[in-house]
Parts: structure tokens; sequence; C-alpha cells
């Protein structure tokens, strides 16, 4: 048996606007192993979000093949998929929007045991939820809260519960800490953690955010307009970013240390390009500090450098 | 001559009344600025620090938002004592606010030539058309945006266009204060790496001071010379920016602050987090007001400590450094 939970081919989803095909994710491949990690990192319109609703389902692809636990589901049925998505979850963004308003904590968290008839009495569906919000690190007391009456960093702890009530296999976690202060970025940072060591979790984490990717990742993919431009293990990408966007992103990030101030780096010009109907080529070159001329004759495929380092430019051809 | 202080602000406290409840947002707070200085203020969502930004613009929501001490002194000025008129006189030409979202603080119905123009016009009524026009043109040109899309509307620009645009706005009339909310929050950190320089490199050219707000000590550290961090309505730790990243001597929020970031640079297993959350504005606490989250809290926590220097250049709000009662250090 592999140990391959996740496995994406060539996926691609291209969405229909007046002014031509948008390609939100264009080809990207990889495989998350069980109970590891995978870091989606990338700037806001790469197509972060719409590979998590893919790989869910939630999306249909425009082409390639998904696999979970080594069998595809690129076109499963709904009621086949219904089943399935018991086994992987989602956690949002926004605390704030992604709560029913007019639930209790208690209420959503349940909602998906009443759905699938999990729990056979009331006792058992109320010590379920008891022990989801002891899970979470929430008091009994919250039970009966609604979402208005509670912090961001406790709403998204129902979020998460509620992603956990089905004991899935599989979470994609949608910028789950973007709308939360550090203090409490960290609380629910190493939940999240936990939770994993604890339920060999498997997770895809998407973020746009380079120092929580570092922390919660074992392998990363940098996303750049809808083409994943660099996949490797976490620790090699901090240690040898190759490729120039990559880089450049390591470099625009603020460092919290009086040491690293930049005084001379170099900053990245420009701003992302449409996605609609992308010329042939590098999408990074108009950007790129090292373009060549090579870099616009074709597309660039992902290659491997050295072992478990992928890189798609045309400097490592 | 011109005196080095800009701003200068002593035992501010500011309230909200509503309804039901009254929100002490602001307690006793003492800032000073020099000219050309520029200063970060940190804390998590609730600290004040859109309250103080606010209070020196005097632009706290009407009928609600009250200043119940203290005092402002902005380039000579008593803003608290300022008629409409005058005050209305110093918001754009003496200090000027940039908000967190660039999205919407622009007009959409107006295109951004005229935005940029408008505030020109209003403080500099004696300008003629031409002297105007060329001031926006230099403007635009400043912040990089082609002087060509001065006819076009902010739709037609990027998040990052746009705020160089507020940018460009905030600065035609050469004010010699910044307050800059979060303005790099709502952008993605290439983009944001390109708003700060920007920033910074107009701010040598024309010598202004920048009060910068933000929640991220990465920025601070990049961009300022002094750090205010403010916890429920204080300042815990105010200080030279050495002081705050390399000194020894840290407030035990700031410490957890710190700490509770993922590094870039090293790996943890394990985050250090603060427990628990900030306590509720609507309740004036007794004492310190981090005790309850405070690892370090001793018995004389239940007192209120003051704002103490604890060596040149730094002030921290903590009995563990006060010596006048027997802390220890």
């Amino acid at each position: 048996m592999s140990d391959t939970l996740i496995e994406v081919r060539n996926l691609k989803k291209y969405f229909k606007t007046p002014g031509g095909l948008l390609h939100a994710v264009d080809d990207v491949s990889f495989e998350i192993r069980k109970g590891t990690t995978l870091g989606v990192v990338g700037e806001s319109g790469c197509g972060k979000t719409t590979l998590g609703r893919l790989i869910l389902r939630l999306l249909d692809a425009t082409s390639g093949q998904i696999f979970f636990d080594a069998q595809e589901i690129t076109n499963y049925s709904a009621k086949k998929m219904l089943i399935l998505r018991q086994k992987m979850q989602l956690i949002f963004q926004d605390p704030y929007s992604s709560l029913d308003p007019r639930k209790s904590a208690a209420e959503s968290i349940g909602e998906p045991l009443r759905l699938f008839k999990i729990c056979r009495s009331k006792d058992e569906y109320e010590s379920k939820i008891h022990e989801l919000l002891k899970t979470v690190g929430l008091a009994d007391r919250y039970a009966n809260s609604y979402p208005h009456e509670l912090d961001g960093g406790r709403r998204q702890r129902i979020g998460i519960a509620r992603a956990l009530t089905l004991n899935p296999d599989f979470i994609v976690c949608d910028e789950p800490v973007s709308a939360l202060d550090v203090s409490i970025q960290a609380q629910i940072l190493n939940l999240l953690m936990d939770l994993q060591d604890e339920k060999d979790l498997t997770y895809m984490f998407i973020t746009h955010d380079l120092s929580v990717v570092k922390h919660i990742s074992n392998s990363i993919a940098v996303l750049y307009l809808g083409q994943c431009v660099e996949y490797c293990e976490s620790d090699e990408l901090f240690r040898n970013p190759m490729h120039p966007y990559t880089q450049g992103l390591l470099d625009a990030v603020p460092v919290p240390s009086l040491s690293g101030k930049k005084t001379s780096k170099e900053i990245m010009r420009g701003e992302l390009t449409s996605p609609i109907e992308p010329k042939p080529g590098c999408r990074f070159a108009i950007r790129c500090p090292k373009v060549s001329e090579k870099c616009k004759i074709r597309d660039i495929p992902l290659k491997e450098i050295s072992e478990g380092h992928f890189v798609a430019c045309t400097l490592f051809e | 001559m011109e005196d080095r202080k800009l701003l200068d602000i002593k035992n501010l406290s500011v309230v909200y009344n509503t309804e039901d409840e009254t929100v002490y947002a602001v307690d006793g707070l003492d800032i000073s600025l020099n000219r050309g200085e520029t200063l970060g203020l940190v804390g998590e969502t609730g600290a004040g620090k859109t309250t103080t930004a606010l209070s020196i613009m005097r632009l706290l929501p009407q009928g609600i938002g009250k200043v119940t001490s203290g005092s402002i002194t902005l380039d000579g000025k008593d803003i608290m004592k300022a008629s409409e008129r005058d005050i209305r006189a110093i918001r754009g030409n003496v200090v000027f606010m940039i908000f967190q979202d660039p999205m919407t603080s622009l007009n959409p119905v107006m295109t951004v030539g005229n935005q940029i123009l408008e505030v020109l016009r209003i403080h500099n009524p004696k300008m003629t058309k031409e002297d105007l026009d060329r001031s926006v043109d230099d403007m635009m040109n400043m912040v990089g945006i082609p002087v060509s899309r001065k006819y076009e509307y902010p739709h037609e620009f990027s998040g990052g266009m746009k705020q160089r645009i507020v940018i460009a706005i905030a600065l035609v009339c050469e004010p010699k204060l910044i307050l800059a909310d979060e303005p790099t929050t709502a952008l993605d950190v290439t983009i944001q790496a390109q708003m700060l320089a920007l920033i910074h490199d107009l701010q040598m050219r024309l010598n202004t001071a920048m009060i910068l707000i933000t929640h991220d000590l990465g920025i601070i550290a990049q961009n300022c010379e002094k750090v205010a961090v403010m916890y429920a309505g204080e300042i815990v730790e105010l200080g030279q920016i050495e002081r705050i990243f390399n000194g020894e001597l840290k407030h035990p929020y700031t410490r957890g602050l710190f700490a509770s970031i993922p590094k870039l640079d090293s790996k943890v297993k394990r985050l250090e987090m603060i427990e628990g959350l900030m306590p509720d504005p609507t309740i004036q606490v007794e004492g310190c007001r981090f005790a309850e989250r405070c690892k370090f809290a001793i018995e004389a926590c239940k007192d209120a400590p003051c704002l103490n220097e604890v060596e040149s250049d730094h002030l921290i709000r903590c009995h563990l450094y006060d010596k006048s009662d027997g802390g220890r250090q």
C-alpha cells in the first residue's frame, strides 16, 4: 500500500470570462503523503483557493486527475462525493462569515452528525459535541453561544471542530489564520499541529504568509498565476530557493529582527499580470530579474533539479 | 528656529459611549514624535491604535467617541482646542491619514487625477490651474504612476496602484506627519515591499514624520526608529527600535508577541503562545491589564504599574522592572 493520500495530475481549471478563458489553475501536479502537510503559497489571484476547491470537488476540473487514497475521484457522482466528503473537509479563512449566524456553536458542530445520521441517541450526540469542543480547546459554556458573541480565535476553533466532526483524513485549510491576531494565530497553529499528531491528519495548507507555511508544512508548492513554479520539501525551499519568484517572495517578507534589515535588497518590481488568455512562456518573465529570450518562447515545465526539488525555470535547463 | 518636536500627546484618554456600554479605548497615553521620525505603533485588534490616530485627526465618530482627558499638540497647535475651521486646515496640510483599505478609501466616481488635485486646491486656493496640474503630474511620477492614467477611475487600477494613488493624495500637500493605519495589510507581500520602500523614499525626500500602525513586527523592524507597544488601551513598552528588538529588557507581553510569530530563519516545533484574550474593553481593569495572561505575574500586579524608564530611551510598564517597589529585574 502506498502512503500517498492525495495525488493531483495535470490539473487544470479554466473559467469563462467575457475577456476570454481565465487560467485559474494551469497544469498543476503534486502528491501529499498521509499525515503530512503540503503548504500552498502564492499571492492573491494565483489560484490557491481554486486548487483547494478542485481537490474537494467543490469545483469541477477542466482537465486532469485527482486521486484520493489511490482512487480516482475526478468524475465521482455527487452522491458518491457526498459520502467521500466525510473524509475530506475544509477550514475557511474568515471565521466571521463562514459560520451560520443563527446556529449556536453546538448546532454548527453537530450539523454534520445530524446530516449523516451518525449518532443513535441524543446522549451520544451530546457527548460527541462535548468531546469535540474539548478537542479544540473550547469550554463547554460556549456550546450555546452564537458566533457574534465570540471573538475570531474562538470562532475559528468552532470552524475547526466542525471540520473534525466526521473524523476526516484530509483537511484543506484555506488561510485559516490570516484573519487572526498573532497571539491568537499561534494558538490556532499549535492546535492544528497537535490535532495532526493525534489523529494522523493530512493537511493542504493554503496561505500567503511564508513564515506560517514554513512552520507548519512538510513540503511546499509555490504557485504563480495558476502554475506551480517550485515544489519541494519545506526545509529545502527555505535553504535553497531556486526560482527567481520564490527568491523575490522570500526577500519581500519583512523580517522581525534588525540584523536582517533590508537596505540594499532588490525589491521585486511590477505586479501579477492577467491570468486571462496568458501568452506562452514563463508567466513571471516580465517581472523576473533574470529573464532571457528563452523564457518567452514556450511554457516551461516543472523539472526535477535535484532529488525532490522541482523548479520551472529556464535557468536550470 | 523650528521646534524639533512635532507631535506631543499627553495623558490622552478616549472612550466610546454606545447605547448600553462604555468602551475604554485609550487610557492615559503619552507619545511624542520629532520631525522626520517614524514611530511604529504595534498591538492586537482592539488595543487602541486606530483610536489614537483618529484622535490626532480629530475624526473620532461624532457623538460616540469622546476624549475624556489629555492634550494633543501638533506642530505647535493645540488640536483639542482648535476650531472646526482650523482643524480642516490642519488635516491634509499638516497631518494626513492613510487608511488600511485602498479599495474603499478612494472616491469611485472621480478620476484619480482629480482626487489628487482636489486636496491640493483646497489647501492652496491661490495656486493657478497650471501650477496645480504640474504638481499633480509631479506627484504621480513620484509614486510611479504614468501621468497618462490621470483620467482613469479607481476601479481601473490594481490594489497596489490604488494604494500608490492614496499615497500621492497623502503627500501632495507635503504634510509634516503621516498616520499610516495598516497601509499594507490588504496587499500581497511583494507589493507591500514596494509600497513601504516608496513611503520611506518619499519620507526621506520631504522630511515627513510618520506613525506606522501595524500588527506586523517585521514591518516595524524594517521601517521604524521608535516603537510603542499597545495593550488594552495603554502603552506597555516604548523605546528606540534597537532597545525593543535587541535589548534584554522586555515587557512580558512584547516577549510573548515576539515568541508567537513563526520565524523564517529557525524552526521550532511549537509556537510559544500567550494564553487567553485581551480583557473586555468595557470593564476598567484594576491593576496590570496583562496580569491575567502573564506568566510572570506577581503579587504587586494587583496595583497598576507605571511606565518606567528602565534604561535610556526605553520605557516599560511592568512591576518586574519597577525599582521603586522592589520588583526583580
